[in-house]
């Protein structure tokens, strides 16, 4: 039998349309309103979802080092002393990488370059989620935290791009070989009782559900604590004391544009 | 054909070296592996015994591991157990080798003769070898 380029197209189109797993994304596009994975909620199964306010004003110089320090302490992120390799589960920067668009030109110089203490955002509508091809990454339903279970990861990057945050760290090198201090040939892990990673697999912050099920704070938020500068709680509870920051002190997200939804707020000032 | 003697002997001798290793083990007995299940924490157990018999962790403990690491990452649950007296943690870190603490005689001795490689390892720590 033989058909014309025409005809040939014509049908495939039709088949499209009609069929196969194409014709559903296709309508599901061309539906009026809004896709369904744009404004579903998130409703968690235990009526818990953990958020953290990052209260700046609060925060004294030495005390982004220690958290950073004791995050990467407890789950043993290395360190390969070049910013190519870098791996980083929370980081510093200032406003205008932050909150970009958010600024301007007249703004409060001091605020221009404090630092900012960033992590992973725990999206309510994470990117990576979407993106990741073997649910390596997943936001776990039972408090909303978005985690990796790097068993899955493929090392496909695709999370990386998709992240509008830049909080995911890829192992380009073996974190055991050149990651951390070596005494003779073996490498000095901070803290045993926590895996490494290896070669070829995405990191970031987990908001720390291995302390979150003993029924302790992240290890940052421990880093800081007494002072009030970091304040982690249940979003659903109207009484947390996460809630009260919130309810009662001007905060902002990150790239609130995008539409992700972060779980991490910013008290900036007053 | 050119040559056929030296072509036979030739591959006489080849085949010979080829199938050295097989008729030279027919019958032999090679080094069966014997975990050592020697270990602090199960000499001072009430009742020595594992998670399931002992058949079912020789064939099925990769599948449990599995099934312990879905519960653990995915699920959020961290369930603790007590056998014979002993509480574990769902872990191959806090469960398994809390009380098999002897990688090296434990693990690697079935693992090695058969050769298989885990992965485990590359992220996971094994504890210090303690045996007695």
């Amino acid at each position: 039998m033989s058909m014309q380029r025409r005809d040939f197209l014509k049908l495939l189109g039709l088949s499209t349309l009609v069929g196969g797993t194409g014709g559903g994304a296709v309508f599901n596009v061309l539906k009026p309103g809004e896709l369904e994975a744009s404004t579903a909620k998130f409703k968690s199964t235990s009526g818990r979802t953990w958020a953290m306010v990052v209260d700046v004003r609060k925060f004294t110089p030495d005390q982004y080092g220690k958290c950073i320090k004791a995050c990467h302490r407890e789950h043993n992120v290395p360190d390969f002393g070049n910013p190519k390799d870098e791996i980083k589960w929370t980081w510093t920067d200032d406003f205008e990488h932050t909150f970009p668009g958010q600024g301007h030109e007249f703004m409060d110089e001091a605020l221009e370059s404090l630092p900012f203490l960033l992590m992973c955002n725990h999206c309510e509508k994470p990117a990576c989620v979407r993106v990741c091809p073997t649910q390596a990454t997943f936001k776990r339903a039972s408090d909303g935290i978005v985690v990796m279970d790097p068993h899955r990861c493929i090392g496909c990057r695709f999370c990386m791009a998709a992240c509008p945050f830049g909080a995911r760290s890829f192992n380009w090198r073996d974190p055991r070989k050149g990651g951390f201090p070596m005494v003779g040939d073996k490498p000095v892990i901070p803290n045993p009782e926590y895996p490494t990673r290896t070669k070829g697999v995405v990191e970031k912050c987990t908001f720390c559900p291995e302390r979150l099920v003993l029924g302790k704070e992240p290890a940052c938020v421990e880093a800081t604590e007494g002072s009030g500068a970091l304040v982690f709680g249940n979003l659903e509870d109207p009484h947390s004391e996460v809630r009260e920051v919130l309810g009662t002190h001007y905060t902002i997200q990150r790239k609130p544009e995008l539409g992700t939804n972060p779980r991490v707020f910013y008290v900036i000032g007053g | 054909m050119y040559d056929k003697g030296k072509v036979i002997v030739g591959l006489v001798v080849f085949l010979g070296f080829a199938t050295f290793p097989f008729y030279n083990n027919i019958g032999k007995k090679s080094a069966v592996p014997e975990p050592n299940l020697k270990t602090p924490v199960i000499e001072q157990m009430v009742v020595k015994k594992c998670i399931e018999p002992k058949e079912i962790m020789r064939g099925e403990h990769m599948q449990i591991l599995n099934q312990w690491r879905d519960t653990v990452v995915r699920e959020g649950e961290r369930k603790k157990m007590t056998i014979g007296g002993v509480e574990i943690d769902t872990s191959l870190q806090k469960g398994c080798l809390h009380c098999h603490s002897n990688k090296k005689k434990f693990c690697d001795a079935c693992h090695n003769y058969l050769s298989v490689k885990p992965y485990c390892w590359d992220c996971h720590f094994d504890p210090k070898e303690r045996d007695v």
